[in-house]
Formats: C-alpha cells, structure tokens, sequence
C-alpha cells in the first residue's frame, strides 16, 4: 500500500530533538562532500589526478558562468563559495535521493514502519532553510558591497511617492523570492517521489525507467535553478542603481 | 452522485491540477519560441539566451509546481 506524507517522518531521537529520514540523508550528503573537499585539499598536485581534474574542470565551468553574468572573474570568484555550494548540496541531495533504496528501507514494524532515507529537498524544512538562507545571504552581500544605507534605500525611500511604492514593491518581492524559492524546490523533489512512487506501484518493471530519467534531469535542473537565481539576485544586489535618469 | 468531502477533494484536486498546468504549458511554449527566434537571428548570443530562457522557463515552472503543491495538499493532508 502506497503511504505518501507530505512531511518527513522522524526515525529517532537525539535527547529530545527528533531526527527525521530527510535529515539523516541530507547528514549523509554533507559527509560526503565534505570528504570530497578534504580529500581533493590533502591531494592537491601540479600535476592532477584524475579527481581533481574533473573538479577543476567543473569548476572553470561555473566561474565562466558567473562571468557572464557578473561581468569579471574577481568578483565570481568572491560569490563562487555560496552559489557552488548551493548547486553542490542540492544536486548531491537530489541525486542522492533517487539511490536504490532511499524510500524503500523501512525502519520500525508493521503499521508505522517508515523509510530510513528521503530526499530531504521533499522535506519543506529543507528547502526552506535553503530559500533563507540564500536570501539572507544576498541582503548580506548587498550590504557588504554597497553599503548598509544604500541597502536599506532600496527598500525604504522616501524620495518621492513613486520611489516609496517601488520600495515596498520591492520588499514584498524579496519575500515572494523566499516563498518561490522554497516551493519550487520542494514542489519539484516532491512531486517527483510522488510519481517514482506511483509508477512503480503501477508497473514495477520498465516504465519506472523513463521518470528516473526524468528525476535525474530534474534534480540536476532544479539545483542549477536555485544556484543560478542566487547568482542573478546577488548581481542585482551589488550593482549599483543606475544613477539618475538625466532629464528628471 | 453523492457530494461528499471525499469526491469533492478528487475533483478539487483534479481540476487544481488541469486548470494550473494550463498557464505554465502555453508560457513555456511561448518562452522556447521566442528563444529559438532570437538564437536563429543571432546565434553569437547562443549561449546568454541560453541561460535566460532555461532561467525563465524555471519561473515559469514554479507555478505549475505551486498548482502540484496545492493538489497533493488537497489529496493527501487531512
């Protein structure tokens, strides 16, 4: 019988803080690219190996990328840490999530027997923290890169009337951004465990096939998605206004 | 038909769905159209309307996530 829940079920309990199965995958995950980062430091060589090639590689990708949109390799290279982390942690979640076994493995008996793993971007808690921390994050690079005052106008300006609506337009839009954020991730993760699950309940063999193709490119998309928008929302935040228009 | 809080949940959650889906589809449509529009006339900047089309087609998707949301919701909680 097919349980879905749209929260994540708690598996155990550290003192009296529960630990529910998308934490535990997502604990996983941050094992494993941390041992990934230590061991591509201790192994770093003029001439790489076959590791620290790729990464090098991917991570010329991602700064060419940021190029584009920031305009110079400094200020990429400044702003590369939160946006490849995020795109890391998310991907690494996402495809984590679609490993044999995540979903299937139950822990306890008979009625309330629940999963040991869950994709933890199906769990809204994730995505959320994620969303909030991205957005405080590129207030924070606003501040730091022009100011706290002129941050702060951007919001709250009382120049003119005009200005002022835009301000609050704004405000409520960086809200929206948190909020949109969330559920895209969360949305998309989540719709996708519902239908694997589905498929497989319907046809186990073959069809289930096509949709892990499908979850493979949509965790990929959607964790290029939130690192890309952070990037463009930081660039919009450290970039000054536009002067004046002349002729006002 | 007997319209109890059940039945209507299956047809709220379908109609949630259908009518939600509409508006991203046709966006979506439109935003790959005038992308290969701009690339054919231009294919220098292949790669900047590249990445604005896969940026706006996510916006665009999100909505049709938000419908999902709401009908797994109406399905599945309560």
């Amino acid at each position: 019988m097919l349980t879905i829940s749209l929260s994540a079920e708690k598996i155990f309990h550290i003192g009296s803080w529960p630990v529910t199965n998308a934490v535990l995958l997502a604990f996983i995950v941050l094992v494993v690219l941390s041992v990934l980062a230590v061991t591509l430091k201790k192994k770093l060589a003029p001439v790489p190996g076959m590791l620290q090639n790729v990464t090098e590689m991917l991570i010329e990708g991602a700064l060419g990328l940021m190029d584009s949109v920031l305009g110079n390799r400094k200020t990429s290279e400044r702003y590369l840490p939160i946006v490849f982390t995020i795109f890391l942690f998310v991907l690494f979640s996402n495809w984590f999530g679609l490993v044999p076994g995540v979903g299937s493995v139950m822990v306890g008996h008979g009625a309330d027997a629940v999963p040991l793993l869950r994709s933890p971007a199906s769990d809204l808690n994730f995505t959320l923290a994620l969303a909030l921390i991205a957005v405080t994050m590129i207030n924070f690079f606003g501040v730091v890169a022009m100011g706290f005052k002129e941050r702060l106008s951007v919001f709250f300006n009382f120049a003119s009337p005009l200005k002022f609506f835009v301000g609050i337009l704004e405000l409520i839009s960086e809200f929206a951004r948190i909020i949109s954020f969330t559920f895209r991730l969360f949305g998309n993760v989540f719709a996708g465990e519902v239908l694997l699950a589905i498929m497989a309940l319907l046809v186990p063999y073959l069809v289930p096939l096509p949709f892990m193709f499908l979850e493979i490119f949509v965790g990929f998309i959607q964790a290029f998605i939130f690192g890309m928008l952070t990037l463009v929302f930081v660039a919009l935040a450290v970039t000054p206004h536009e002067g004046e228009e002349a002729g006002h | 038909m007997i319209l109890d809080v059940n039945s209507i949940r299956l047809l709220a959650t379908a109609l949630v769905m259908g009518v939600g889906a509409l508006g991203p589809a046709l966006a979506i449509g439109w935003i790959g159209s005038k992308s290969v529009d701009a690339i054919g006339r231009n294919p220098e900047a292949s790669s900047k309307v590249q990445t604005m089309a896969i940026l706006a087609i996510a916006f665009a998707e999100a909505v049709a996530i938000y419908a999902l949301v709401v009908a797994l919701i109406i399905k599945f909680v309560g």
